[in-house]
C-alpha cells in the first residue's frame, strides 16, 4: 500500500484537490494576495451575464467543429495513403509527424511570422501569384483571426490523429482486402466497405479526443493572439488566464476555471457513454 | 492487363501527388524557419521570405551566446526530474493496482485514469496559491509537482496495460522462495517493465518539454523560465529581429527532433498509446 503513496500524493495535491478549491474560491472576491471577501454566488451571477465568457465558450465549440471537420478527414486520408505499401512512404510519415514535436508556443510564433501582414509568408505568396486582394491582416482582423488560429491548430494536431488512424489501419487483417480484391472490389470500394466501417470505433475515439482537446486549448491561442483583438479569438482558458493572472481577479477567474472543468467533464462523460454504447452495438 | 497496369500507375501517381502536397504544407513552414534564420535582419526585410539568400550562421552563434542556452538547461533540469519521479511513482502505483489484490484497486485505477479528463487550466489558481505557500514560487522545483501530477494518469494507464500482459509465474516462484513485495518489484517487475518505461519516459519528455501553462503561472523571473517561456522572453527582447527569433524557435525544436530521429518508433508508439485512452 505504501507503494501507492508517491503517485497518490502528487495526483491528489496538484490535480484533484484544486478542483473543489476552485469551487471554494469562486465564492469570493479576491485578488490572490489579500483577504478573501465572501460574496456568495455573485461571481456565478456575473458569469451568466458575461458576454465575453459566452463568446469564449462559443469560440471553444466553434474550434471543436472546425477541428472535427478539418483534422479527422485529412488525418484519415493521410493515414490511408501512408499505409499503402509504396516506396518512400516512410519518409513522408517521418516528416508528417514533426509538427507534433514542436511546442504550441513555437508553432504559434512560427505561424505568427507566416501570417504577418507586411512581411509574412502567406501574404507574400498571395502577392506573388497575383492575389493581392486576398492578402489580409490574418491575426489583426476580428473576423479572420479565429480561423487563422484554427488553421494553425489543425496543422499541429493532424499528425496525432494520423498516427492513431495508421495504428488502427495496420491492425486490420490483410486477408479481408485480399478477399475483397478476389471478389473484384476496387480499392475505393474496399476503403468504403472494409476500412471505414472497421475504423469507426477509432474515429469516434478520435472525435472525443478532438472535442476534449479543443475545449482546453490555451497555449497556441495565447501565443498567437492572446485572445484578441477585442476578444475575437478568446477561448475559456485564455479568458480565465487574463482575468486571474493579468487583472488579478482570482475569485472570478476561479469561477471561469470551474465552469471550464464542468463543461469539459460533462462533454467527456457524455461522449464516453456514447462511445461505449456505439462500440457495444 | 495493360489497362490495369496503367490504372495502378495512375493511382500511385495520385497518391504521391497528395503526399507531396501535404509534404509542402507540413515541411515548408520548417524550411521557412531555416531559410530566414540564416538571413541578416536588414536582408530579411529586403529579400523575398521564400528565398535562400545567404547562409550566415551568425544568428545561431548570437542566440546561443546571448544566454538562450540557459532556458535549455532549465528545461532539461525540470523535465529530467519530473520524468524520473513519474517513472518511480507510476510504476509503483501500477504494481499495486495490477498485482496486489485489494478491494479498492479498480476504483483507484479508474480515479487515476479519470484524471486525464481534468483540464489543467482548471487547476492553475489553486496550484499557484499552493506553490506560493510552499515557498516554491518562481523556482524550478515548483514546476516538478504539477508536471508529475498531470503526467501520472496517462503513465499509469500505459504501465498497467503493459503489466497485465506480464505472466505471473515468476513472481509466484519468487514469492514461495520468500521474496517480499519490495523485492518482487525491484527484481522482477521493474526490469520486465523496461520497454513500457522507455515509452512513458519518451512520451512525457515530449509533452513536458513543450509544456507552457504551468510554467507561465508558476515562474516569473527570466532566470527561472523554461524553454517555451524563454521563447516569449526572447521574443520581447529581440522581437524586431525576426531572423534571430526564428533561430531561437528552430533551436528550441532541435532536442526533440534529435530524440525523434533516434527513437521514432517509440515516440510514435507513445503518442498513440497516450492518445487512445478511452
Amino acid at each position: 500500500m505504501l507503494f501507492l503513496l508517491p503517485a497518490a500524493f502528487f495526483f491528489l495535491l496538484y490535480l484533484v484537490v484544486p478542483i473543489p478549491v476552485s469551487g471554494y474560491y469562486s465564492l469570493f472576491k479576491w485578488d490572490g494576495i489579500g483577504t478573501l471577501n465572501f460574496i456568495q454566488l455573485d461571481n456565478w451571477k456575473r458569469l451568466l451575464s458575461d458576454d465575453v465568457f459566452w463568446l469564449a465558450v462559443s469560440n471553444n465549440f466553434k474550434l471543436v467543429i472546425i477541428s472535427i471537420i478539418g483534422q479527422i478527414p485529412i488525418a484519415l486520408i493521410l493515414a490511408v495513403l501512408l499505409t499503402r505499401k509504396l516506396s518512400g512512404v516512410n519518409f513522408f510519415k517521418t516528416v508528417f509527424f514533426i509538427p507534433m514535436l514542436i511546442s504550441s508556443v513555437a508553432v504559434a510564433f512560427l505561424w505568427r511570422y507566416m501570417y504577418d501582414p507586411t512581411f509574412g509568408l502567406i501574404n507574400a505568396v498571395l502577392e506573388g501569384i497575383g492575389l493581392e486582394s486576398w492578402a489580409l491582416s490574418w491575426l489583426g482582423d476580428t473576423g479572420v483571426v479565429f480561423y487563422s488560429i484554427a488553421i494553425a491548430v489543425c496543422w499541429r494536431f493532424i499528425p496525432l490523429y494520423m498516427i492513431i488512424f495508421m495504428a488502427a489501419i495496420s491492425g486490420i487483417s490483410e486477408q479481408l482486402y485480399e478477399a475483397a480484391r478476389i471478389d473484384g472490389a476496387s480499392p475505393f470500394q474496399s476503403f468504403w466497405k472494409i476500412t471505414l466501417p472497421l475504423l469507426l470505433p477509432t474515429m469516434i475515439n478520435a472525435v472525443v479526443l478532438v472535442i476534449v482537446g479543443s475545449l482546453k486549448y490555451f497555449g497556441m491561442v495565447y501565443a498567437l493572439s492572446g485572445g484578441g483583438p477585442n476578444h475575437a479569438s478568446e477561448v475559456m482558458a485564455t479568458y480565465m488566464y487574463t482575468k486571474s493572472f493579468t487583472e488579478l481577479r482570482m475569485g472570478y477567474g476561479s469561477t471561469i476555471s470551474l465552469s471550464l472543468f464542468l463543461i469539459a467533464f460533462v462533454v467527456s462523460v457524455f461522449f464516453l457513454a456514447l462511445t461505449k454504447r456505439s462500440i457495444r452495438d | 492487363m495493360a489497362t490495369s497496369n496503367w490504372k495502378s500507375k495512375l493511382s500511385a501517381g495520385l497518391i504521391y501527388l497528395l503526399l507531396l502536397i501535404w509534404l509542402i504544407i507540413t515541411g515548408y513552414p520548417l524550411i521557412f524557419m531555416l531559410q530566414n534564420s540564416l538571413k541578416g535582419n536588414i536582408e530579411f526585410y529586403t529579400t523575398p521570405v521564400w528565398s535562400f539568400t545567404s547562409f550566415r550562421v551568425d544568428n545561431y552563434q548570437e542566440v546561443i551566446t546571448s544566454g538562450f542556452y540557459w532556458y535549455f538547461i532549465n528545461s532539461i533540469i525540470v523535465c529530467t526530474a519530473a520524468v524520473f519521479i513519474i517513472i518511480i511513482a507510476a510504476s509503483l502505483a501500477s504494481y499495486i493496482i495490477v498485482r496486489v489484490d485489494w478491494q479498492l484497486k479498480h476504483f483507484v485505477y479508474l480515479l487515476f485514469v479519470a484524471g486525464m479528463m481534468i483540464p489543467i487550466h482548471s487547476t492553475l489558481i489553486p496550484v499557484y496559491k499552493l506553490t506560493l505557500s510552499l515557498g516554491l514560487y518562481d523556482t524550478l522545483a515548483g514546476l516538478v509537482g504539477p508536471y508529475v501530477a498531470f503526467s501520472l494518469p496517462v503513465s499509469i494507464f500505459i504501465l498497467t496495460g503493459f503489466m497485465r500482459e506480464i505472466p505471473r509465474e515468476m513472481e509466484e516462484v519468487a514469492f514461495i522462495d520468500g521474496a517480499n513485495y519490495y523485492q518482487l518489484f525491484t527484481r522482477i517487475i521493474f526490469p520486465l517493465l523496461k520497454p513500457a518505461i522507455a515509452t512513458i519516459a519518451i512520451y512525457n519528455l515530449t509533452l513536458l518539454w513543450n509544456e507552457f501553462a504551468y510554467a507561465l503561472v508558476l515562474t516569473s523571473s527570466p532566470e527561472k523560465r523554461i524553454l517555451t517561456l524563454g521563447l516569449f522572453e526572447f521574443q520581447s527582447a529581440y522581437g524586431v529581429d525576426i531572423p534571430k527569433t526564428l533561430t531561437a524557435l528552430l533551436l528550441s525544436v532541435i532536442p526533440l527532433l534529435i530524440m525523434y530521429i533516434f527513437f521514432q518508433e517509440r515516440v510514435i508508439k507513445g503518442m498513440t498509446a497516450g492518445a487512445v485512452k478511452g
